[in-house]
């Protein structure tokens, strides 16, 4: 990183660092008014369960655009080109709609605290021993990684030393979340996605603007080295690693859409604990919908910046003609900034970028901190006090859990894609995770022993054709290995469930009401509405409805 | 559910606005008064004063709505107004 400080360093002025330190001021503000509404463990941990859905459904995408997804998936837009919109329209959208649709009402319904929570009641202790370690290890590994990325780009952009970066953010994330808890998080998730969105999009107009607008850019990336299939998003041979168009748009569909995003958005607890913040059923099913709509239009200005900078910067340029390697393809929107904006809107851009660092990195500790409390702590080591020790409790694990984040940092300096290196921890836990909880939710018979069976095994699974992808047994390159990983992972999950529920003995129907879709009354899975929930427009199904046709026009238009 | 009150200083969306609307008016002065080498940089295009008007608006629409569309609380006894 020392070698690019001359390449990236931007020309940052006191008017920058003071629209840098006006967001501060105000992050800090939030957690500080949040705290007045903490007055229990289910306060600080859920918000009460009292948000507004607008309010959750913008947290629940912010608190995936953490800078490694904006950073990520620029560089993947300047690598890949337009193949990359799959991780949202393929990805993403879906397998929110169908957390919102159809696996929300038993997260929301049995009134669980945590998706661990749940696996416990589903299938009992090994399962929620399981989930809650593997998800609380996770957590903390992530959150390590957007703290040093932090930390490397404010070193890069303005030359501060890293461990001051480092410890001046977890400081200020720290400070909020354990003030304010859960509460303070999604505040600031949602003033964070509307700061990135104010520092991206003029970026983006500017961008478009300097290439000749969008028939520029269709020219320019139609000439570059990628060619005139980097513009649009079907088959994305390049970005699955696979040659055959087929096998691509297979792999695709089923490793990145089904398999991979469905394990991540409808178990992950990080996006599942914005969504049981909410005031009601109806608010919780909303949240992840409600994101939806947002969230289709983020590639336009993350994906068309990185994609920009790949034909308007030169050091970039280079690096895609293979002649140059100087800068890499995750510094292409730092690249862009420093080309274009001005003193000003340049300020913005960087705090936009570290308040994406923030989120990612807020949203990791909140949901670490519930697990380790609720599920862990309170679960298996002291039981039975009060709510109040639980309360402080969660306070302390937050401080425990940002010093093992500062410590983990380290692991992720090792890889130079950042997307592969999160991919890849997605597709150990989370593939394996899908697998048993959809299995659990609408086949009755599945047992206790063949849920955390299946979660180790397939979690194994999901490891060991990383080792052989590493070791060059399997040669893909391109995101295929961890498509391929979380695909066996979930096949071997549900072969070996279905093999030993067959031979063990299943839980009583009475003990499953509410967490198997066959066992539940209707009218516990669906909301009586309450105040605020009227209007076609809130009707959680039209509204997945309306998202999913979007969704479609978007890949028939840029296909 | 009958009975209703009205939410606190803290709307989140009072919040947002503020934070926006003062980096709006930033932005706006810079694009007034910048001198036209800056102005290049961003490929003749202002961004700060262009970028800082759409800051301005969005603020005010954002306050437009927290007036029009209030926070309203259940006043139940057991629960404390969350925000």
């Amino acid at each position: 990183m020392l070698a690019q400080e001359s390449v990236l360093r931007l020309d940052a002025q006191a008017i920058d660092y003071i629209i840098i330190a006006l967001y501060f001021v105000f992050v800090l503000g939030i957690g500080y008014l949040a705290k007045r509404a903490v007055s229990n463990s289910l306060d600080f941990f859920l918000s009460g369960r009292s948000l507004p859905a607008w309010v959750t459904g913008l947290a629940f995408i912010s608190a995936n655009l953490g800078a490694i997804e904006i950073m990520g998936m620029s560089a993947n837009g300047a690598q890949y080109g337009m193949p990359t919109v799959h991780y949202f329209w393929i990805g993403a959208i879906p397998a929110m709609l169908f957390l919102g649709v159809v696996m929300m009402p038993f997260y929301y319904g049995s009134k669980v605290r945590s998706v661990p929570e749940f696996m416990l009641r589903r299938f009992g202790k090994p399962a929620h021993l399981v989930n809650a370690i593997s998800f609380a290890l996770a957590q903390v590994l992530i959150a390590g990684v957007n703290l040093f990325l932090l930390a490397t780009i404010v070193n890069v952009l303005l030359g501060w030393p890293i461990w001051i970066s480092t410890v001046v953010a977890a400081l200020i994330v720290l400070s909020y979340i354990t003030l304010g808890g859960l509460s303070a998080a999604i505040y600031n998730e949602v003033l964070q996605f509307f700061v990135i969105v104010a520092a991206l999009l003029p970026l983006t107009l500017v961008g478009l603007h300097k290439v000749g607008g969008w028939q520029g850019l269709v020219d320019k990336v139609s000439a570059g080295p990628g060619g005139a299939e980097q513009l649009s998003a079907w088959p994305g041979n390049e970005l699955s690693g696979f040659t055959n168009s087929t096998l691509s748009v297979i792999g695709l569909v089923f490793g990145l859409g089904f398999v991979l995003s469905f394990g991540y958005w409808t178990t992950n607890f990080v996006e599942v604990q914005r969504a049981m913040a909410s005031k009601n059923m109806s608010a919780a099913r909303r949240t992840p919908i409600i994101g939806s709509f947002p969230k289709m239009f983020v590639p336009f200005i993350v994906i068309i910046p990185g994609m920009i900078a790949a034909v308007a910067v030169p050091e970039l340029q280079a690096v895609k003609a293979g002649t140059g390697s100087e800068v890499t393809y995750n510094d292409a929107l730092l690249l862009l900034m420093r080309d274009l904006l001005p003193n000003g809107m340049l300020g913005l851009a960087i705090t936009g970028l570290l308040a994406s660092f923030m989120a990612g990195m807020a949203a990791n500790l909140s949901s670490f901190n519930t697990v380790m409390t609720y599920d862990l702590i309170e679960r298996y080591v002291i039981k039975d006090r009060s709510d109040d020790f639980y309360l402080r409790t969660g306070r302390w694990v937050t401080v425990i859990g940002t010093l093992v984040a500062i410590g983990t940092a380290a692991i992720a300096a090792g890889y130079s894609n950042l997307m592969d290196y999160l991919q890849q921890l997605f597709s150990f836990f989370n593939a394996p995770l899908f697998a048993t909880f959809i299995l659990g939710m609408f086949w009755k018979r599945m047992t206790a022993t063949a849920g955390w069976v299946g979660l180790v095994s397939g979690t194994a699974t999901a490891v060991v054709v990383f080792v052989l992808s590493e070791t060059g047994v399997i040669d893909l390159p391109g995101q295929g290995a961890s498509f391929v990983g979380a695909g066996a992972a979930f096949v071997v999950d549900i072969l070996l469930s279905v093999v030993i529920s067959l031979m063990t003995r299943p839980k009583t129907d009475e003990e499953l009401k509410g967490l198997v879709y066959s066992l539940t009354p209707k009218a516990d899975r669906t909301e009586a509405a309450q105040e605020g929930d009227h209007g076609w427009y809130r009707k959680p199904t039209l509204l997945a409805g309306i998202s999913l046709a979007m969704v479609v026009v978007l890949n028939i238009v840029f296909g | 559910m009958a009975d209703k009150q009205k939410a606190g200083a803290f709307d989140i969306r009072v919040v947002i606005a503020a934070l926006i609307g003062v980096y709006g008016l930033v932005l706006t002065i810079l694009g007034i008064i910048a001198d036209p080498a800056e102005v290049a940089k961003a490929d003749g295009l202002n961004i700060n004063l262009w970028g800082g008007i759409g800051m301005l608006v969005f603020a005010a629409l954002f306050v437009l709505w927290s007036r029009l569309r209030p926070i309203v609380v259940p006043a139940d006894p057991d629960k404390t107004p969350a925000d």
